[in-house]
């Protein structure tokens, strides 16, 4: 996502942590708390995971814009270097899910300190239909086809529409674009917010299926998310969500070959195999080798 | 867009201490300059024998502190330091070094009961070898991609560390032996001032070293690699060969840290390297400015040793760096005391790439990616 800008944006799992959070907070303004009767079905059940998916997208939107703000539009307006950019990333990340591991900040939002919060399960998790022998459960493909949709929602939005393209532009040079009339700041601000709702729509599709979050959910899951940008190749949707399959799929059968502690080790080794290859990434373009 | 900004550091910037001391520095007679660091070193030597009423910490024991983590921050920051601030290569798994050093203590201390003289210079090449290996595949990528890929590293060695049995797996290695004694100081258990004087022998040592090579021919491609690659690659730097030693001696550096902690600490656990302590690393050399050996060790000192003196806000101590981290960057990217080449790189950088041009590199890179497109 964050590719489109040609930076890495370290705060970017702690946007989808403040996600699962808003759906949490949701969760509760609706009065399901996790334990019997939490299952809904039928058109409460939907109704529940839309105001659900809302609250987290407001939560992490919101978070994200104010994250460009405070990190990033400062050093931005400075020109400053994109290591300073990367600390100033690094700083916040830690800021803000230590602030959620903060006991009295924990308290404040009653949730547990520092050790996962369950959340509500609100679907019931039976089989729905079996595909090649395999069982497919009601989460599953709830969450499969929404993580689909988003994607082609969001690939459509950035090929098409007008914010898109003032978007690809912006990243395709600066410059230019600010001659053109593209305004930078509204542009970078859409993108983090763009960016912060599909993270919020993620934290939600993570609470359907593990159903708990905690105050540094976003840690692990952010750097594969990054290793996924980057295996795909960096500022390219289509690259993202190629090396994004990819390395689940090489995880979970390396993961059963090798034995699943050693599921990260085959990730980043993957990695480094493929950057040697193609150092652009799967569908980098050697555009991206002068940039990046 | 030229709104005026707030600018919190013109008063001091004015004064412009840190480089009158440089020419002030610069303007003594060698002589002067040899006894004021021989004092400074004494100094440092003295450090744990008093009980300095303001730097004491009140709820742990100076000395420990002094050697961990202050002590040791330092000398990972210098390391650190080669890697980041003189050659600019991003480096976010450094841990995977201190590990490598220490796991070597660990292993051959352990098994083949070599003491730790013997040790400490097989484990400062084993963590050579470590950074060339991971160094070869991965130095020919930039910016991000190198620093996703440092990243995976470090993760990767901890990860084999906690599942590998013959490393000891999630409990690690137990009874590393101590170095032997030295005349009358006695490496035991209880009293950490030998072990501190130790690593600042050490951290002497590496700052020798350190000085040596920026002011080398290897120093001077460092720069230039870090300034602009594609231009000290045509002007005839072996740009490859140059941030591979780099890599290595930041590496050795590193496996000099992890050697001398694990031989203090007696066991080491994975637990011991998390991704973490690569972003506090990093985090010190950052925030005292980045290429400055002076600057880096007091950003390593501010980092590891404020935690320890305000204990009371031990909870917030990340959350409260975190947002130190951030306004830094906002408000004196360069550093606490910055590197005056390295600090006009930080600068603004008007339509010469950075982040003022969003996608841009580090600058002059624009002009090495127009020359790559046609």
């Amino acid at each position: 996502m964050y590719g489109v800008l040609g930076l890495i944006n370290f705060a970017h799992s702690e946007v989808f942590m403040i996600g699962t959070m808003g759906a949490l907070f949701a969760s509760r303004a609706m009065d399901i708390h996790p334990g019997v009767g939490s299952v809904h079905s039928g058109l409460a059940l939907v109704l529940i995971l839309v105001g659900c998916l809302l609250a987290a997208m407001a939560a992490s939107g919101t978070i994200a814009v104010a994250l460009e703000r405070i990190a990033y539009r400062p050093l931005r307006k400075r020109g400053a270097s994109r290591l300073a950019a990367l600390i100033s990333a690094i700083g916040a990340s830690l800021f803000l899910s230590e602030l959620f591991g903060w006991s009295k900040f924990a308290k404040f939002l009653h949730i547990h300190v520092r050790s996962f919060e369950p959340f509500p399960r609100l679907m019931n998790k039976s089989t729905l239909f079996t595909f090649f022998g395999a069982n497919v459960r009601t989460d599953k493909a709830v969450i499969i086809v929404s993580a689909l949709v988003m994607m082609i929602v969001l690939d459509r939005f950035v090929r098409r529409s007008r914010l898109g393209r003032g978007i690809r532009a912006v990243a395709q040079d600066p410059e230019t674009a600010s001659l053109m009339g593209v305004n930078i700041d509204r542009i970078v601000s859409a993108t983090f917010l763009l960016g912060g709702i599909m993270a919020g729509a993620a934290g939600l599709l993570f609470l359907l299926f593990y159903e708990n979050t905690v105050y540094n959910v976003g840690f692990v899951l952010g750097i594969k998310a990054f290793t996924a940008a980057v295996l795909g190749g960096i500022g390219n949707l289509r690259g993202a969500l190629l090396g994004g399959l990819t390395l689940g799929l090489l995880e979970k059968y390396g993961g059963s070959v090798f034995g699943a502690q050693w599921i990260d080790v085959i990730a980043f080794v993957l990695l480094v195999l493929i950057l040697m290859v193609r150092p652009n990434g799967l569908l980098g373009q050697a555009l991206s080798k002068a940039r990046a | 867009m030229a709104r005026p900004r707030l600018d919190l550091w013109a008063p001091v910037r004015r004064l412009e201490l840190t480089g009158r001391a440089a020419v002030w520095w610069q303007a003594q007679s060698k002589l002067t300059r040899a006894a004021a660091m021989v004092v400074l070193a004494a100094f440092f030597y003295a450090l744990p024998l008093f009980k300095v009423p303001i730097l004491d910490t009140p709820q742990s024991d100076f000395a420990s502190v002094l050697f961990y983590p202050v002590g040791i921050y330092v000398l990972m920051a210098m390391g650190l330091n080669v890697v980041v601030g003189l050659a600019g290569l991003l480096d976010l798994g450094y841990v995977a070094f201190f590990a490598i050093g220490g796991y070597a203590m660990g292993l051959l201390g352990v098994h083949l009961h070599w003491n730790f003289w013997e040790v400490l210079p097989v484990a400062v090449l084993a963590s050579m070898t470590a950074g060339v290996i991971l160094g070869t595949p991965t130095l020919r990528l930039r910016g991000d991609y190198l620093a996703i890929v440092t990243l995976g590293f470090g993760e990767i060695i901890r990860i084999t560390a906690r599942n590998s049995d013959p490393l000891g797996g999630p409990r690690g290695i137990f009874g590393i032996p101590h170095p032997p004694n030295v005349g009358s100081l006695k490496f035991g258990i209880l009293d950490p001032k030998p072990y501190y004087w130790l690593l600042l022998t050490l951290i002497i040592v590496v700052i020798g070293i350190v000085r040596r090579l920026e002011q080398s021919r290897v120093g001077r491609s460092w720069t230039a690699i870090r300034e602009d690659e594609d231009a000290a690659e045509l002007m005839g730097v072996p740009t490859f060969r140059f941030k591979l030693w780099a890599f290595a001696i930041g590496a050795g550096i590193g496996g000099a840290g992890g050697s001398v902690f694990a031989s203090k600490v007696i066991s080491i656990v994975p637990d011991n390297y998390p991704l973490i302590l690569s972003i506090l690393f990093l985090a010190a050399v950052v925030l005292g400015g980045s290429g400055n050996l002076a600057g880096v060790i007091v950003g390593a000192f501010v980092v590891a040793y404020l935690p320890e003196r305000f204990r009371g806000f031990a909870e917030l101590r990340v959350l409260i760096f975190g947002a130190a981290l951030v306004i830094m960057m906002i408000f004196r990217p360069q550093g606490l005391i910055p590197n005056r080449r390295r600090a006009a790189e930080m600068e603004d950088t008007p339509g010469g790439g950075g982040l003022g041009a969003l996608g841009g590199e580090l600058p002059g890179t624009a002009g090495a990616a127009g020359a790559a497109d046609a």
